[in-house]
């Protein structure tokens, strides 16, 4: 039966990883080709690279680190960050990528999702959806400048206004590491860029995102149970409990998480064991399921 | 020496340098012509099965593989690589009664996985990704080293099903049991990608390497 994967998340900038992990016998922590043959051999079952380069002139030393790991590492790996056009796309990906996954550049322009899809495939194309709880008021006159004057939100939520009082809420995606509101329904988008041939998303949730208490089950439920197509859930984690939370109580397929690994406050082979303890399928070190 | 076939689906590089770090001497094949000086070929390839068939003849390299494998010398597809050895896929066909033809080196089909999964059944997430399980069917070499239960790596959302039963080196379950590897003779297939299934993959790809025989030369043709 298909496992659950746990994958960590690096962040890289201008080919180093600068955040990604606390392995102890690593001699450059920075160097993504060791870091990902670290965590390799510590079980992850796929990595995400998120570039966070801020000059798109020096996308050429990602692409260039791309190669190396690809080169290097005989793991499945996604490549995020800073993809705006098909052509980067395409750099990505003839660099080693297996998979590219697409943020702002799929609101802007959804048909890029379309495109990607078509030229490499929906197994290829990945797409970062990066809702948060917004109050109705404010959002849904954003949203219904975009869909029309007679949408109505496929989903509702509470949510804390300023005063910590309960108040409703839509799921509303955000760019910009979730400042900048767009006018755009998670679960709506979701299906829409499933639509267009996205063949994965990652879902990370504004409101979890950083906090460590947790994935945000609610809206990881609702777009899971939106869209055929893998879900992420990301955002949020700050134990292997939390990554067992989410995947009990949604149909998310895999958890990714950044802090908890690259502070080292628990390894690859904890995840997976707290997920095999709790009956969830997991791959194992050794390649042989437990479940 | 090891011929890996670039017919424009897909990085290589992988591939290349998987066949690599277990021995082999492997290069990218872009000239149908060379494709006859290689004792071993592996056909890869991601992306859409009639863009697949389309490359292979825009480019000779349907018939040079044909050509190659007539030989009798050992070949091994992967992924979509794999789906072209068959004899039809649903991918890309207009009508389900008009599959788009394959190179029809293996009797069989290619089809999508269903969600749906009928009534009380939870939903299946297409594509199948990730790591799964593969439960051999038969005692090829392909597997030689590894213990049973070994997980290895999935991307796709079409699946091959063999006419023959035998041809089946393993099956994985999803949903239902498919068809993950095939072994006929001469010629290997994994749905799944050795190339990005750390040591379970490279051992696959090593047996490849070291195992995959020669089809016998059939005596009544001499």
């Amino acid at each position: 039966m298909l496992t659950h994967r746990v994958i960590p998340c690096l962040d890289v900038n201008r080919g180093r990883v600068v955040k990604g992990v606390n392995f102890v016998d690593l001699r450059d922590a920075g160097d993504p080709v060791e870091v990902a043959a670290g965590y390799d051999a510590a079980g992850a079952d796929e990595l995400v690279f998120l570039d966070i380069t801020a000059s798109h002139e020096d996308r050429a030393i990602t692409y260039d680190m791309v190669r190396q790991v690809a080169e290097r590492c005989f793991m499945p790996f996604t490549v995020g960050g800073g993809i705006r056009t098909l052509e980067d796309v395409t750099k990505l990906i003839q660099a080693g990528a297996e998979k590219v996954s697409i943020n702002t550049a799929a609101i802007v322009t959804p048909d890029i999702v379309a495109q990607t899809a078509r030229r490499f495939g929906t197994c290829a194309t990945v797409v970062n959806i990066d809702p948060k709880r917004v109050p109705i008021d404010e959002a849904l006159p954003r949203m219904r400048e975009r869909y029309g004057s007679g949408f109505e939100p496929p989903a509702v939520s509470t949510g804390t206004d300023t005063d910590g009082n309960p108040i409703e809420c839509v799921f509303e995606v955000h760019t910009h590491g979730g400042r900048k509101p767009v006018g755009v329904e998670a679960l709506t988008y979701a299906r829409q860029v499933v639509e267009l041939g996205a063949g994965e998303i990652i879902l990370t949730s504004m409101d979890g995102d950083g906090t460590k208490d947790g994935y945000d089950i609610e809206v990881t439920k609702r777009v899971a149970d939106a869209v055929d197509v893998p879900v992420v859930a990301s955002g949020g984690c700050g134990s292997p409990a939390h990554m067992v939370d989410v995947l009990r109580q949604t149909r998310a397929d895999a958890v990714l998480a950044a802090s908890i690994f690259h502070f080292g406050t628990y390894s690859i082979a904890q995840a997976k064991r707290a997920l095999a303890d709790a009956g969830l399928p997991v791959r194992l070190d050794d390649g042989v399921a437990v479940h | 020496m090891i011929g890996i076939l670039d017919y424009g689906m897909g990085n290589l590089r992988s591939v290349q340098k998987a066949l690599q770090r277990v021995g082999a001497e492997a290069q990218t094949i872009g000239r149908p012509e060379a494709v006859a000086l290689c004792d071993r070929v592996v056909l890869p390839g991601v992306g859409a099965f009639a863009d697949g068939m389309a490359h292979l003849r825009a480019t000779g390299m349907d018939q040079a593989v044909l050509d190659y494998i007539a030989t009798g010398r050992p070949l091994m597809g992967i992924c979509l690589g794999m789906q072209l050895l068959f004899g039809a896929s649903q991918e890309g066909a207009t009508e389900a009664s008009q599959p788009v033809p394959g190179l029809g080196v293996l009797p069989g089909r290619v089809v999508r996985f269903e969600e749906d999964q009928g009534p009380g059944q939870a939903r299946l997430k297409v594509p199948h990704m990730g790591w799964n399980r593969i439960d051999w069917q038969s005692g090829t070499a392909l597997f030689d080293g590894l213990t049973p239960g070994g997980h290895v790596y999935f991307v796709h959302a079409y699946y091959c099903q063999p006419e023959h039963p035998a041809d089946t080196a393993a099956t994985t379950t999803y949903g239902r049991p498919f068809c993950s590897a095939v072994h006929r003779d001469n010629i290997w297939a994994t749905q799944f990608h050795p190339e990005k299934s750390q040591q379970v993959g490279l051992r696959i790809l090593k047996n490849f390497v070291e195992r995959a025989a020669d089809r016998p030369s059939d005596p009544s043709t001499g």
